[in-house]
């Protein structure tokens, strides 16, 4: 797995226990977007999970032990970036991403020269907001928060369906929130005067299985996030260095986000 | 009064026992020992010395010695926490770059040998 040129597009497919669904995620992804890399990064799952993304096509990348999302993701980050990839994008392994829309994320990162796109939901059906209104709420309370932080509004800031470039793959190689990466990522990226852009994408219901999420972690999560934006905005990094393009990022930190 | 004094006395010398012992079986590493012995002799010393106690008391203008003791106690022990709170921070952020790396090592590994085979 090597970039072709300039350009080159790696997909990230963070996945923990997906058996399931990450198959038929790498397949989506190598049919809508021919020929591009797909990277899964296993979690360190106790099911085929690994087997299953394998026979499908992606190469592996497989944790020694389990690092929760904001972990794995850096993983792929900091591989991404040492071989050499112009961008990079995050496609979760539940199959809730569409693959057809990574090519109008990849072509919003090359025409805006923002260094990470945000694949954003559209309005959720009535039906599908009664079954996730706790999410839907979230989602509508860190917008309140964010919009005066980052200075514009967000749409969607607990998307995980995002496309980063080569500067902000340097930046979160070296620095990446670990426990909840979505809404913490776009702090880091604005104290480095670094932007963002949305698409607006489909999102579906989970292939398989189901989410781990209950009301008492979605308090867990909003307690979690608030105190990690806030924690990201009086973080002293006086001896930060901007890691140079084209500069292995070895001695990273590993996250500490 | 006396009671509450000895009975701290009487932890704080358990604590060191413990301490101890751990080390001695390698159960705790030396470098953090330390951090629970001065812990601990600290406390055992204020427990003993009462006239200390008595000075610290009037010195904060606390009421009575048992809260004297409570308070010097819980300070003393948050320090540690927050010490050690430090540390597995720390621990932490090192196993994270470590796993990452070690999994990115063997990806390129991986590749080498396919490359090669």
């Amino acid at each position: 797995m090597q970039p072709r040129g300039s350009g080159s597009l790696l997909v990230i497919v963070p996945a923990y226990n997906e058996e399931g669904a990450v198959g038929d995620v790498v397949r989506e992804v190598e049919h809508h977007v021919p020929g591009v890399a797909v990277l899964v990064i296993d979690d360190c799952s106790t099911d085929a999970t690994v087997a299953m993304a394998r026979d499908a096509g992606a190469r592996i990348l497989s944790l020694p032990h389990h690092l929760g999302l904001g972990g794995a993701v850096q993983a792929g980050y900091k591989l991404a970036f040492e071989l050499g990839f112009e961008y990079v994008i995050r496609v979760d392994g539940d199959g809730q991403h569409d693959a057809r829309d990574i090519p109008r994320i990849l072509e919003k990162l090359k025409e805006s020269g923002a260094e990470m796109v945000i694949g954003a939901r559209m309005e959720l059906p009535r039906e599908q907001w009664r079954k996730r209104r706790l999410r839907a709420l979230g989602t509508r309370f860190f917008r309140i928060v964010l919009r005066p932080i980052l200075g514009k509004p967000v749409h969607d800031p607990t998307s995980g369906f995002v496309g980063v470039n080569r500067r902000a793959l340097a930046l979160f190689s070296a620095s990446f929130p670990l426990e909840y990466p979505e809404i913490e990522a776009l702090v880091v990226l604005q104290r480095r005067r670094f932007r963002f852009e949305e698409v607006p994408c489909h999102m579906r219901p989970r292939r398989t299985g189901r989410s781990s999420i209950t009301a008492l972690k979605s308090l867990s999560y909003i307690v979690h996030v608030l105190l990690g934006v806030f924690v990201n905005i009086l973080r002293y990094d006086g001896r930060w260095r901007r890691p140079r393009l084209g500069r292995s990022s070895g001695a990273g930190s590993g996250g500490g986000g | 009064m006396d009671r509450l004094l000895h009975v701290s006395a009487g932890v704080c010398l358990l604590l060191l026992v413990m301490v101890l012992v751990s080390v001695r079986r390698s159960h705790i590493r030396v470098e953090y020992s330390v951090t629970w012995l001065v812990a601990a002799t600290a406390m055992l010393a204020l427990s003993l010395a009462r006239p200390v106690l008595e000075y610290i008391r009037k010195l904060l203008g606390l009421p009575d010695t048992p809260l004297a003791v409570f308070l010097l106690g819980s300070a003393v022990f948050l320090v540690v926490f927050f010490r050690f709170t430090l540390i597995i921070s720390r621990l932490r952020d090192d196993n994270i770059a470590l796993a990452q790396r070690v999994a990115i090592l063997e990806y390129h590994l991986r590749a080498l040998t396919r490359h090669e085979g």
